[in-house]
């Protein structure tokens, strides 16, 4: 019987939560790592057990806890034969380290600033080894571990694409979407706030911006407008890697070919300012995004917690509403908290700013919290389990 | 052997209780002693010090005998208590936030 397994990063803790392939009763772990912000966890596809975990805090910096045992026990990765002496991680885990000359990118002001390492915001295990993730960095950078997550090494090309006209938003600039095609192992997409998309095909080698066509609605600092985008999130549908979908900033888009262009499908929303966007398991054409009222406000429209389904690959949209708050709710849902399951009848999960994470076994069509009050859900992974 | 107190997150992370015991060869410095430190829980770099700068997280402060040694330099020997292990040195996280 197949179960599905939730994996929730919040501001002060991690949690699990479990179900059988009914998703009606859940239980609960946690927190894991309480008191630390969890930005992201997410297991490996050819290792389930095998999860990573961004555990980061103002006061002590960045941590990578691993579990081979699907969030039960967790260790610094570094145990084993390559322990010290005394058995403890030799504490390589958390060294994120710029390569060669660390370059400076756009401050708010205007000036030129340095890079400065301060989080790990998405960790994106490899289609094929488990010992192989990659980790999308504040300030932004991509990183790679092919040792489970002992050392991390970053892959510096990315930086070099125009990297000086970078401007971090408000939430900082962190590269937090990393997309891996399972037809071709050599390309990425990354998405960055407020750089944009870019795109490799030789494994991180060289990246090109996979911007054009992205509505402008300011001057950009880079005049070919080619980087500078508030991209907040990209998705696709693994058997479908051309098609791309984007919560921008504003705008909902698509692209068709692989990034070289975009345009707008934000049809019939009624915002479309908002953070996720995913796409159903079973139908690449299928999308949901949370419409979020303005970037000035960050809740939803009317006080209405809405989940957005377009059955058409964007454009036309319809509300998807039963079992959410319909009034008097001002949540957010933050751009790494919308995940699917892919049993038969697709999942859909969303944690949000008010500890609330909702689920739908039935493709959006029917919600309910699966667990509420825990501390704001920064990011939801959702493993389906055989 | 040096006392040194930890803060409760950096505690959990090493799996020791609220103080751990380090030898130091040589001058007590704080920066022997962190170095210490470090060398006996490794999973603690990078967590009081920065990786690569090796400097102070801001957060952080160090004291001992009630006197605040955060931003004396790394080479300044530590108190005569603290060498003979009356009294830790202690790693304290700052108040901050809400």
């Amino acid at each position: 019987m197949s179960s599905v397994r939730v994996l929730v990063g919040t501001k002060k803790g991690a949690f699990i939560l479990t179900s059988d392939g009914k998703r009606d009763k859940w239980d609960v772990s946690g927190p894991h790592f309480g008191g630390w912000e969890m930005y992201h966890l997410k297991g490996s596809p050819v290792d389930p057990n095998r999860i990573y975990a961004s555990q980061s805090s103002g006061w002590f910096g960045q941590i990578i806890q691993r579990s081979d045992d699907g969030g039960k026990t967790w260790e610094t990765p570094g145990g084993g034969p390559t322990a010290t002496p005394d058995g403890m991680p030799k504490g390589e885990s958390n060294k994120f380290v710029y390569e060669g000359e660390v370059g400076k990118h756009l401050w708010y002001d205007g000036t030129q600033h340095p890079w400065e390492f301060k989080r790990v915001w998405h960790l994106e295990p490899s289609l094929t080894d488990p010992d192989t993730v990659y980790a999308g960095v504040e300030d932004a950078a991509l990183f790679k571990t092919t040792d489970g997550g002992h050392t991390w090494k970053e892959l510096p090309a990315l930086r070099h694409t125009k990297g000086h006209l970078w401007q971090p938003g408000a939430g900082g600039m962190g590269l937090h979407t990393i997309l891996l095609d399972r037809n071709n192992p050599k390309r990425i997409f990354v998405a960055i706030s407020a750089a944009g998309v870019f795109r490799t095909d030789d494994g991180g080698e060289t990246w090109k911006p996979a911007t054009r066509g992205l509505n402008i609605t300011y001057e950009l600092p880079d005049k070919t407008n080619e980087v500078g985008h508030c991209v907040h999130r990209i998705a696709m549908h693994p058997a479908r890697p051309n098609v791309l979908f984007m919560q921008k900033h504003w705008d909902v888009n698509r692209s068709d070919d692989g990034g070289e262009s975009w345009h707008e499908v934000s049809g019939n929303l009624p915002s479309d300012f908002g953070f996720p966007i995913d796409v159903h398991a079973h139908e690449p054409n299928t999308v949901y995004v949370v419409p979020i009222k303005s970037d000035s406000e960050h809740y939803p429209p009317d006080a209405k917690l809405r989940v957005y389904r377009s059955r058409t690959g964007g454009d036309e949209w319809e509300p998807l509403t039963k079992g959410l708050p319909q009034s008097d709710c001002y949540v957010n849902v933050l751009r790494d908290a919308m995940a699917v399951d892919s049993l038969d009848e697709c999942g859909i999960y969303f944690g949000t700013t008010g500890g609330q994470v909702y689920a739908s076994a039935d493709s959006g069509d029917n919600w309910k919290p699966i667990v509420r009050d825990l501390p704001s859900v920064l990011s939801v992974e959702v493993q389906t389990l055989s | 052997m040096i006392r040194v107190e930890l803060p409760f997150h950096l505690r959990t992370l090493a799996r020791v209780d609220r103080e751990v015991m380090v030898n130091v060869e040589g001058p007590v410095t704080l920066r022997a002693v962190l170095d210490a430190v470090e060398d006996r829980y490794p999973v603690l770099r990078g967590t009081i010090r920065e990786h690569v700068t090796q400097k102070r997280r801001p957060f952080l402060r160090f004291y001992a005998c009630e006197e605040d040694f955060s931003n004396e330099p790394l080479d300044t020997p530590l108190p005569e208590a603290v060498i003979s292990g009356k009294e830790p040195l202690s790693i304290i996280g700052a108040i901050a936030g809400g």
